[in-house]
C-alpha cells in the first residue's frame, strides 16, 4: 500500500513510520522473479528495536538514535541539529563543500526530472519518501528559514516547516537512504545535487552531532585510524594473511608469487581495500601475478591505512576523511614511491584520487592512478600472454558509480574484457549512465537490524534487475555466468544480494574482480583459476 | 503614467543587473570546494567524451599536457541554453512545457535588445535609420516580440496546469510558485494587451524606447501598454531575487561543480587556496572532530584521537 506522504508529515510526533513498502508495492522484476509472491518477505523490526531507537521513518532503521528520555532532551537536540545547520553553511567549517551545497539549495527548480533517474525511487515503486527531492526540500526549507533567516515572505516563496525532533530524527535516516550514486545530479537540468545534500546532512549529523552509521564510523573509520584497517587487521595479522595468500596462489597458478612490502622507491604502491584480503584473497593473489609476470616494481605497505585504501569519511563525515587520506599518502611518502595505484575499489579510487585532491598539498600529493588503467596497458600492451577461450562463458560488467560517473573510469575495463572474454555483454544502461548496485554509500556493510532487506528489495532492485536482463539468455543453472564488479563494496552487495534471491544455487551467477578473469585467462597459470564456487 | 512606468523601468533595470552581478559575485567569492565533477565532462578530450571517460583513464595522466577542449564544451552548452538539451534528454513531458516558455523570454530580451538598438540607432545616427534598416528592424522585432510574448505565455501557462495538476509536484508547489507563473502570465498578457489595444497616438515600442533612453517624460504612453511595462519590469526585478535566477546558478552549477575536473598541482594556484582554507578553524562540536574554535582544518585533519589505542 502506497502511503501519500507529505513534506509535514516530517514532523508528525508520533513515532510512527511514515511509509511501509510491501513487495506488491516494487519495481516489478523479470523472471525468475516476475511476481511479488516469487520474492522475499521483508522481516519486521522487533518491537524491542522499535521501543528503544528511533524509528519512524519506515521499514527499517539504519542509525539506531536512542530515543530521547524527556522533553528537555529532545529540544537539545534540536538546538544542536539548528546549530550544525547553521555551520553547514559558513565557509569556516564547510569550506569543502559550501558552493555546491548554496546552488543546490538556491536553485532547485522542484520538476522532478531526478526522480525518474533514481534507481531507489524507481524501485520503491515511486514512494514519495525515497524522492531524491523529499530530503532536499525538507533541508531548503530549513536552510530559508533558520540559515538566511527568512520570515512570513520566505515562508510563502519557499515554503515552511515546522523543526522538531521528530523531523530531525527522521531526516537523519532519511539521509541513509540514498547510495550518493549521484545519478539524479546528472539529469538534473540546472544541476542542483539531491545526492549532496544527503552527503551534507550525513556530515552535520556526524560532525556535530555524532550521529553517524556504526559500520562507517566506530567499525569503519575509526578502528582504520586506530589499528590500521576497517577490517580489524593490524599490519601484522595482514601480513600473515598475505603470506598465506602467497602460498595459496603459488599452488593454485603453478607460478611462484611473492608479494613485496614496504619496498622503497618502488614505481608502483598498491593499496588493496582490505576488505579483499579476508573476503576475496584471489582479488589480492591475482593482483601480485599480474604484476610480477608484467615486470611492475610495485610494494604495499605496512603503515597505518597504508595496506588499506577505505575511506568511509567521504560517505559522512570530511574529518574523518581527510585523516584517513593524508595516512594514505604519508604511507606513499614514506617508501618514496613513484605513485599510489588503487585497487579493485571504487570509493577507494574517487575518495584518494578526486576528493582528496584538494586536501593533499606540498609532499603529499603524490601522483594516484586506477588500477584499471594499468591493467590495461598490461593486457593490451601483450605483456602477458593470454587465452580467451579460458574465459568463455557469459560475463557482463558492474560500473561502480565512483570509479566511472563520478570519476571518468570507463573504457580501460571495457577494453580488457573485449579482449579476454568472448561472451562479455553489456548491462543496460552502462557506462557513466550507470546503475549503482545498491550498496553505495556505506549500505554494502550495512546489515543491522533489517536494514538488508531494504537495500536489496530497494536499493539494490534495479541492479538485480539488470544482471537478471543481461543474462536473460542464459539463466539455465547448466551455464556458469559471471559479474565482473571491480569493486570490493559491490562485490559485498552483490554477494548478499545474490545469496540473499539464491542465484548463485538456482542460476549460477557468480560475481568477482577484473584481476580474477585476467589470470584465469593467464597462459602460464594453470588453467581454473576461477574455480565456480560461492563465496 | 509615462512617469511611473519610466522610473519603474530604471529602477527595474538598476535592481536586476545590480542583483545578478551581486549573486555571481557570492558564488564566485566562495572558497573552490573538494572536487566533485560529474562525467562526462565535455571539455575533454574529444574520444574520452564520446564514453564519458576522464584523463584518469591514461597511465600517468600527471606527466601528459592539461587539455582544453573549448569545442566540446560549446557543442554542450550552446543547445543546452537555446533549447534547454538535458530537460529534452531526461524529462520531454516537462519539456514541452518549459521549452517555449524560456525560448520565449529569450525571444522577448532579444526584442528588447533590438528595440534599444532601434532607438540608440534613431537617437545618434538618425541618417542610418531613415532607410530600409528602419523597416527591417522594426519587422523583426515586431515578429520576435508577438512570437516571444505568445511563446512565453502558452509556456507559463502549460507549466502553471502541469504544477496544479501534477501530483508529483503537488507536494514540493509552494504558493510563491504559483505567483511566479501568474506573474509571467499577467505581465506579458497586460503587455500584449496594451500593444494590441494602442490605439492611433501610439508612440510605437522604438519611440517608447527612445524616451526611456532621453527621460523624456512628456511622451504619451497609453495607460494599459504603460501597465504592462511597470509589470514587466518588476518582473525583472523579481527573478534574480529568487530560484528563478539559475540562469547565474547554472553558470556555476556546470563550470564550477559538474565539469571542474581541475587537478591541483603542486605550486599551482589551488594548492595556494588550500593553505589558506587549511587555516580556518571550525567549531563542529562532535568530540571526534576535536575542533574547537581555535584549532584549524589543517590541525584537525593531520590529528588521529585514536593513534596508539588498541582494537
Amino acid at each position: 500500500m502506497k502511503d501519500k506522504i507529505t513534506l509535514s508529515d516530517m514532523s508528525r510526533p508520533d513515532r510512527k513510520p511514515l511509509t511501509h513498502v510491501e513487495n506488491a508495492d516494487l519495481m516489478p522484476l523479470p523472471p525468475p522473479l516476475d511476481s511479488p509472491d516469487k520474492d522475499v518477505p521483508w522481516t519486521p523490526l522487533s518491537d524491542k528495536v522499535r521501543q528503544a531507537v528511533e524509528c519512524g521513518l519506515d521499514d527499517t532503521c539504519a542509525l539506531n538514535i536512542p530515543q530521547p528520555k524527556s522533553k528537555e532532551e529532545e529540544d537539545e537536540l534540536v538546538r544542536k541539529f539548528l546549530s550544525g545547520l547553521d555551520k553547514l553553511f559558513t565557509k569556516e567549517n564547510n569550506w569543502t563543500f559550501l558552493q555546491p551545497l548554496v546552488l543546490t539549495m538556491e536553485h532547485c527548480a522542484k520538476c522532478q526530472t531526478c526522480s525518474e533517474a533514481c534507481h531507489i525511487f524507481e524501485a520503491s515503486g515511486g514512494n514519495e519518501l525515497y524522492r531524491p527531492t523529499f530530503r532536499s526540500e525538507i533541508l531548503r526549507r530549513l536552510y530559508f528559514k533558520y540559515v538566511k533567516h527568512g520570515g512570513l515572505l520566505s515562508a510563502w516563496q519557499h515554503g515552511d516547516i515546522e523543526v522538531n525532533w521528530p523531523l530531525v530524527a527522521r531526516l537523519a535516516e532519511l539521509s541513509y537512504r540514498c547510495n550518493l550514486c549521484r545519478r539524479c545530479a546528472q539529469t538534473c537540468p540546472i544541476g542542483a545535487d539531491n545526492g549532496l545534500v544527503a552527503h551534507e546532512l550525513r556530515k552535520l549529523f556526524s560532525q556535530e552531532m555524532g550521529i553517524n552509521a556504526k559500520e562507517c564510523h566506530d567499525n569503519g573509520s575509526v578502528l582504520q585510524l586506530k589499528v590500521g584497517s576497517s577490517t580489524g587487521m593490524s599490519s601484522l595479522v595482514v601480513k600473515d594473511n598475505i603470506e598465506f595468500i602467497d602460498e595459496d596462489m603459488t599452488e593454485k597458478t603453478g607460478i611462484k608469487v611473492e608479494t613485496p612490502w614496504d619496498v622503497e622507491g618502488a614505481e608502483v604502491l598498491l593499496i588493496h581495500n582490505a576488505g579483499e584480503i579476508m573476503a576475496w584473497p584471489e582479488n589480492p593473489g591475482a593482483f601480485a601475478v599480474i604484476l610480477n609476470a608484467a615486470g611492475i616494481t610495485w610494494t604495499l605497505s605496512s603503515e597505518l591505512a597504508g595496506y588499506d585504501s577505505i575511506n568511509y569519511g567521504l560517505w559522512y563525515d570530511d574529518a574523518q576523511f581527510a585523516r584517513v587520506a593524508i595516512k594514505h599518502a604519508e604511507a606513499a611518502k614514506k617508501l618514496k614511491v613513484k605513485k599510489i595505484v588503487l585497487g579493485e575499489c571504487g570509493h577507494a579510487h574517487k575518495a584518494l584520487s578526486i576528493i582528496a585532491d584538494r586536501v593533499l598539498t606540498g609532499e603529499l600529493n603524490i601522483p594516484r592512478e586506477s588500477s584499471m588503467t594499468l591493467l590495461r596497458d598490461i593486457v593490451m600492451s601483450d605483456r602477458i600472454k593470454l587465452d580467451p577461450s579460458r574465459n568463455d562463458f557469459p560475463v557482463t560488467l558492474h560500473d561502480p558509480c565512483n570509479l566511472v560517473r563520478l570519476m571518468g573510469v570507463v573504457e580501460p575495463q571495457r577494453e580488457i574484457l573485449r579482449k579476454i572474454c568472448p561472451q562479455f555483454r553489456e548491462m543496460w544502461p552502462h557506462g557513466v549512465d550507470n546503475y549503482c548496485c545498491g550498496g553505495g554509500s556505506g549500505f554494502a556493510i550495512m546489515s543491522g537490524n533489517n536494514f538488508q532487506d531494504w537495500r536489496f528489495h530497494v536499493s539494490g532492485r534495479k541492479k538485480l534487475q539488470q544482471v537478471l536482463n543481461a543474462f536473460a539468455d542464459c539463466l539455465d543453472p547448466s551455464i556458469p555466468k559471471y559479474i565482473c564488479a571491480p569493486c570490493s563494496n559491490c562485490k559485498g552487495q552483490f554477494r548478499d544480494m545474490l545469496a540473499y534471491y539464491e542465484m548463485w544455487e538456482k542460476h549460477r551467477i557468480l560475481y568477482g574482480g577484473l584481476v580474477e578473469l585476467i589470470v584465469n585467462a593467464m597462459v602460464d597459470v594453470k588453467p581454473g583459476f576461477i574455480e565456480w564456487e560461492w563465496h | 503614467m509615462t512617469t511611473l512606468a519610466f522610473a519603474v523601468l530604471y529602477l527595474s533595470a538598476a535592481v536586476f543587473l545590480i542583483a545578478t552581478a551581486a549573486r555571481a559575485v557570492l558564488y564566485a567569492r566562495q572558497p573552490i570546494h573538494l572536487r566533485w565533477e560529474l562525467y562526462p565532462v565535455p571539455h575533454e578530450d574529444p574520444e574520452r567524451v564520446k564514453h564519458g571517460g576522464s584523463y584518469f583513464e591514461e597511465v600517468d595522466w600527471w606527466k601528459k599536457p592539461a587539455r582544453f577542449n573549448l569545442l566540446g564544451e560549446l557543442s554542450f552548452m550552446v543547445p543546452e541554453m537555446l533549447f534547454l538539451k538535458a530537460l529534452h534528454e531526461h524529462n520531454r513531458k516537462l519539456w514541452y512545457r518549459s521549452f517555449p516558455f524560456h525560448f520565449g523570454l529569450y525571444l522577448m530580451m532579444g526584442t528588447v535588445g533590438l528595440v534599444l538598438l532601434a532607438a540608440l540607432l534613431a537617437l545618434f545616427a538618425p541618417s542610418l535609420m531613415a532607410g530600409p534598416l528602419e523597416t527591417g528592424l522594426h519587422a523583426v522585432y515586431t515578429v520576435t516580440g508577438a512570437a516571444g510574448v505568445l511563446l512565453a505565455m502558452a509556456g507559463a501557462l502549460l507549466l502553471l496546469h502541469r504544477r496544479l495538476t501534477d501530483p508529483a509536484l503537488k507536494v514540493y508547489t509552494t504558493p510563491g510558485d504559483i505567483f511566479n507563473l501568474l506573474f509571467f502570465l499577467i505581465a506579458f498578457g497586460v503587455l500584449a494587451a496594451g500593444y494590441l489595444l494602442k490605439g492611433p497616438d501610439f508612440p510605437g515600442v522604438r519611440g517608447i524606447a527612445e524616451g526611456l533612453l532621453r527621460g523624456n517624460l512628456s511622451l504619451s504612453v497609453p495607460p494599459l501598454f504603460a501597465t504592462g511595462l511597470i509589470l514587466s519590469g518588476l518582473l525583472a526585478a523579481y527573478i534574480p531575487l529568487t530560484h528563478m535566477s539559475h540562469f547565474v546558478g547554472k553558470y556555476f552549477t556546470y563550470h564550477s561543480v559538474r565539469w571542474e575536473d581541475h587537478p591541483n598541482r603542486p605550486g599551482g594556484d589551488i594548492e595556494k587556496k588550500l593553505a589558506e582554507y587549511l587555516t580556518y578553524r571550525p567549531t563542529w562540536a562532535a568530540p571526534h572532530v576535536t575542533a574547537d574554535g581555535k584549532r584549524t582544518w589543517a590541525d584537525v585533519a593531520t590529528t588521529n584521537p585514536w593513534q596508539g589505542e588498541k582494537k
